[in-house]
């Protein structure tokens, strides 16, 4: 019998991995720039002053590099999911293709329609004309980007949807539900203005990098401003929709959070880590060593976080796997051995249904008995390929460190964002070099977080 | 509307798709004639600008074809991309190559020099189009899959489908049928592009190659394409019985298709006849520049029909000849009726997509390129 080598499969998620994490080298910085480019040119076209056009133009040029690279990344991740996760297609096939195709209709052709006369129709079309196509190719790399996070969020998150054993596949039932479903809107939210942030930082740091060298201040004090205020207001509504990704991520993936914050034992009026080192001698979740050789704690808040009550509970890992207390839903949660036992009945149930259909050997009534065990236990359906309950933790340390760093450097952003606003508007942004430089050298930092 | 109603509707829709798609692949085709049609700097540049301000939607295209085509069928899609996997991969990989070329080949301290984006627009206007025809072609000739939903029931190998040859898609290109349409479309690329740079590009030595090469391309296109045709109008073809849903081989299939659905034959026709107007006027009156827009809207027909009746009449459009029933028809491998429904509102939307590309390409056109444009630094030129 054929078996799925697991090392494939790593492989697979390798590949996949590093196109994502290519492509998402390239695309917040498309968002953020998009805007601001879109902004200068509005400006001259208010004011006709030529040198915001000529601006425009110098943000445009790295936009356009930028752009294609997250186009022709885009393309490969779009195939892989069928090259690479083939059964994924068909299986929720039904409801993924949408969000996808819709985002290339919708979102593509507009973007690469407008990108060309952004590149190509200075003097061919109208001063509004082309205003209006700038600002188009930055919404058509918007919606691009709402679609495959409504996609990317109906995974976390799946919603709108029904198993239909017939076909054995999930189908669309409601795609209202898919397309604003809160985890969906959420999501968007906060990795659009991730992307304005990153944009403005570049604007920031390419403007510093230019007044270190003494050329073009003008240029490059002018697009540090709009790059600033870009990248303040994305930063400080960024941690607005964070703390409601909190939120969800509390209600609908409990041991996502419990990863992040490397909670092991639940605990009513649970405190936040602020910042900690992880135990790397910890090797189980039910092993009686610390998880932390060090952290500080902020009381109360990651209760306040998670439920919006500062003395709720919340489940650790090791509650998650034994299952036994009150979840979101009110209900008690069954453990994860459980789980996968009622995943293994519906994964069996559905075969028998199948050959119940199939060769008719069994009656009508067989077959329905089987659909409704299926209906019964498919919440449970994944968790039905599982070998040991193990493989239900995620790796803890890399969420745990990335979660912090991502939320650190947030706030460094807004510290930094304002630090320039503030020295701009004192007009002395010229010479202080140690603040060119941290800009400059903020630029990875705005990536890394994003 | 029935469901039957709206899969027959999505499968014209990916016929479209696919229409305009191997139409816009004259820029690949184009790819493939820089140093044919160019003798030297100047003109070479004013060829890839041309070309430059047109591959995004060819690119873009691609990706709706692919994405609708999942949203739509999406049994193909992890059939067909999980199994031919190689020949996929290898046309994607030459995408990339595209993408990065144009934006990178002029850019001061680029890393490759521009000779090395040359060749790899190159490459991508061979392999693109050759293999992309090849697979299509598969449409016709099958391809060696197997397809059980129930194994999805079994934890150690939850596997829908199987390709069941080890090439895992390259065996396509091993089919002397398959490579006929491929050669076709790569020489229609070709044509095209000629065609284009007449129309598109006001320079009298450029016209001058271009308008023979079109000769060139025409005829070994037309060679190609129709061996293809014959050979395929002429063989067997994988029938559905409509009542058993069962696959089986009916001789001379594809050619009852077009006498049962009449339409089709004539649509099939007039677009055969656009194709040889826009090359033949091209060479008979002299300067003639429209051939692109007769040449052009016979392709997309012609290429719209042949997915029809690979689709159409009881038809299986992705036959499988080492388990005939796992072939894949519309009805098997759509998606739900309510999926489709919500996509056929979003297709209303398509309309508007092609208003606003009418009024791109119409602006940025209607002054064509030439020497003076490319020499000018203050314009954005690749």
């Amino acid at each position: 019998m054929h078996t799925i080598d697991t090392a494939l499969v790593d492989w697979s998620r390798a590949q996949f991995t590093l196109t994502a994490m290519y492509h998402w080298l390239f695309v917040p910085l498309t968002l953020g720039l998009g805007l601001i480019m879109s902004i200068m040119e509005s400006v001259y076209y208010k004011t006709g002053n030529v040198f915001w056009k000529n601006t425009a133009k110098f943000w445009m040029k790295l936009f356009g590099i930028n752009f294609v690279i997250g186009v022709a990344t885009g393309l490969i991740l779009e195939f892989e999911f069928g090259t690479n996760w083939s059964n994924y297609s068909w299986f929720v096939g039904d409801i993924f293709g949408a969000p996808l195709a819709i985002e290339a209709i919708i979102a593509f052709f507009l973007e690469a329609t407008f990108i060309t006369v952004m590149f190509f129709g200075w003097n061919k079309v109208s001063k509004k004309a082309h205003l209006t196509a700038t600002w188009l190719t930055w919404i058509g790399a918007s919606l691009s980007a709402l679609f495959i996070l409504v996609a990317n969020a109906w995974m976390q998150y799946p919603t709108g949807m029904y198993f239909n054993p017939e076909n054995v596949r999930g189908e669309m039932i409601n795609f209202g539900e898919i397309l604003f479903s809160p985890v969906a809107i959420n999501k968007f939210l906060h990795t659009f203005l991730s992307g304005w942030m990153v944009g403005g930082a570049f604007a920031v740091g390419i403007g510093s990098w230019y007044l270190l060298k003494k050329r073009e201040e003008k240029f490059a004090l002018k697009s540090m401003q709009v790059g600033a205020i870009v990248g303040l207001a994305a930063a400080i509504l960024l941690a607005v929709t964070g703390d409601q990704s909190g939120y969800q991520v509390a209600q609908k993936q409990p041991m996502k959070l419990a990863a992040m914050e490397g909670l092991y034992e639940g605990e009513k009026e649970a405190g936040l880590v602020a910042i900690g080192i992880l135990n790397p001698k910890k090797q189980s979740y039910n092993d009686s060593i610390d998880p932390f050789l060090f952290n500080i704690r902020i009381p109360y808040l990651l209760s306040f976080l998670a439920t919006r009550d500062y003395k709720s509970f919340v489940p650790g890992i090791k509650d998650l796997m034994e299952g036994g207390y009150e979840n979101s839903d009110g209900e008690t949660e069954i453990s994860a051995t459980e789980k996968i036992e009622r995943g293994k009945i519906a994964l069996q149930a559905l075969a028998d249904y199948k050959q119940a259909t199939a060769n008719k050997t069994g009656t009508e009534a067989d077959a329905e008995k089987y659909k409704q065990i299926v209906e019964d236990n498919f919440k449970y359906f994944g968790h039905g390929y599982m070998d040991s309950p193990e493989q239900l933790i995620p790796p803890i340390a890399i969420t745990f460190y990335s979660f912090r760093i991502m939320v650190i450097f947030g706030v460094f952003f807004i510290g930094l964002f304002m630090v320039v606003l503030f020295y701009l508007y004192k007009k002395k942004m010229d010479k202080l070099r140690w603040l060119h430089w941290i800009c400059l050298l903020s630029i990875p930092l705005a990536y890394i977080t994003s | 509307m029935s469901y039957t109603f709206f899969q027959q509707y999505w499968w014209f829709l990916i016929s479209l798709l696919g229409g305009l798609l191997v139409f816009l692949l004259f820029v690949q085709g184009g790819q493939t004639l820089l140093s044919t049609i160019a003798k030297n700097e100047t003109e070479r540049k004013m060829l890839i600008n041309s070309l430059g301000r047109k591959w995004e939607y060819t690119f873009t295209t691609l990706v709706t074809f692919g994405g609708a085509f999942f949203a739509s069928f999406p049994l193909f899609y992890s059939t067909s991309f999980g199994g031919a996997y190689w020949v996929w991969i290898i046309i994607l990989a030459c995408f990339v190559l595209q993408a990065v070329s144009y934006e990178f080949r002029t850019k001061a301290g680029n890393l490759l020099g521009q000779r090395t984006y040359d060749t790899f627009l190159l490459i991508n206007g061979l392999l693109g189009t050759l293999l992309l025809g090849t697979a299509v072609a598969t449409f016709f000739t099958s391809s060696e899959f197997t397809i059980n939903k129930v194994n999805l029931t079994n934890p150690v190998m939850p596997v829908v489908s199987t390709w069941d040859n080890p090439l895992h898609g390259l065996e396509a290109a091993l089919n002397i049928r398959n490579l006929f349409l491929g050669l076709g479309v790569f020489f229609l690329a070709r044509t095209l592009a000629s065609l284009y740079f007449m129309n598109n590009i006001c320079d009298k030595t450029i016209f001058t190659r271009a308008r023979k090469q079109v000769l060139f391309n025409g005829i070994p296109f037309l060679l190609f394409f129709l061996s293809f045709l014959i050979w395929t109008l002429v063989s067997d073809g994988f029938a559905v019985n409509p009542g058993t849903g069962e696959i089986e081989m009916q001789a001379y299939k594809y050619l009852n298709n077009f006498l049962e659905m009449p339409i089709v034959l004539i649509v099939f026709l007039i677009g055969i006849v656009l194709l040889l107007f826009g090359l033949i006027r091209s060479q008979s009156k002299h300067p003639y520049t429209k051939g692109i827009w007769f040449a052009g809207t016979g392709t997309v027909l012609t290429v719209v029909c042949l997915f029809l009746i690979a689709g159409y009449n009881n038809t299986a459009y992705y036959p499988s000849v080492t388990n005939l029933d796992s072939s894949l028809t519309i009805y098997n491998s759509s998606s739900s009726e309510f999926t489709l429904k919500v996509m056929s509102v979003v297709s209303l939307f398509v309309p508007i997509v092609l208003a606003y590309i009418y009024y791109a390409w119409r602006s940025l056109d209607k002054k064509k390129i030439d020497k003076t444009e490319i020499e000018d630094k203050r314009n954005h030129v690749y």
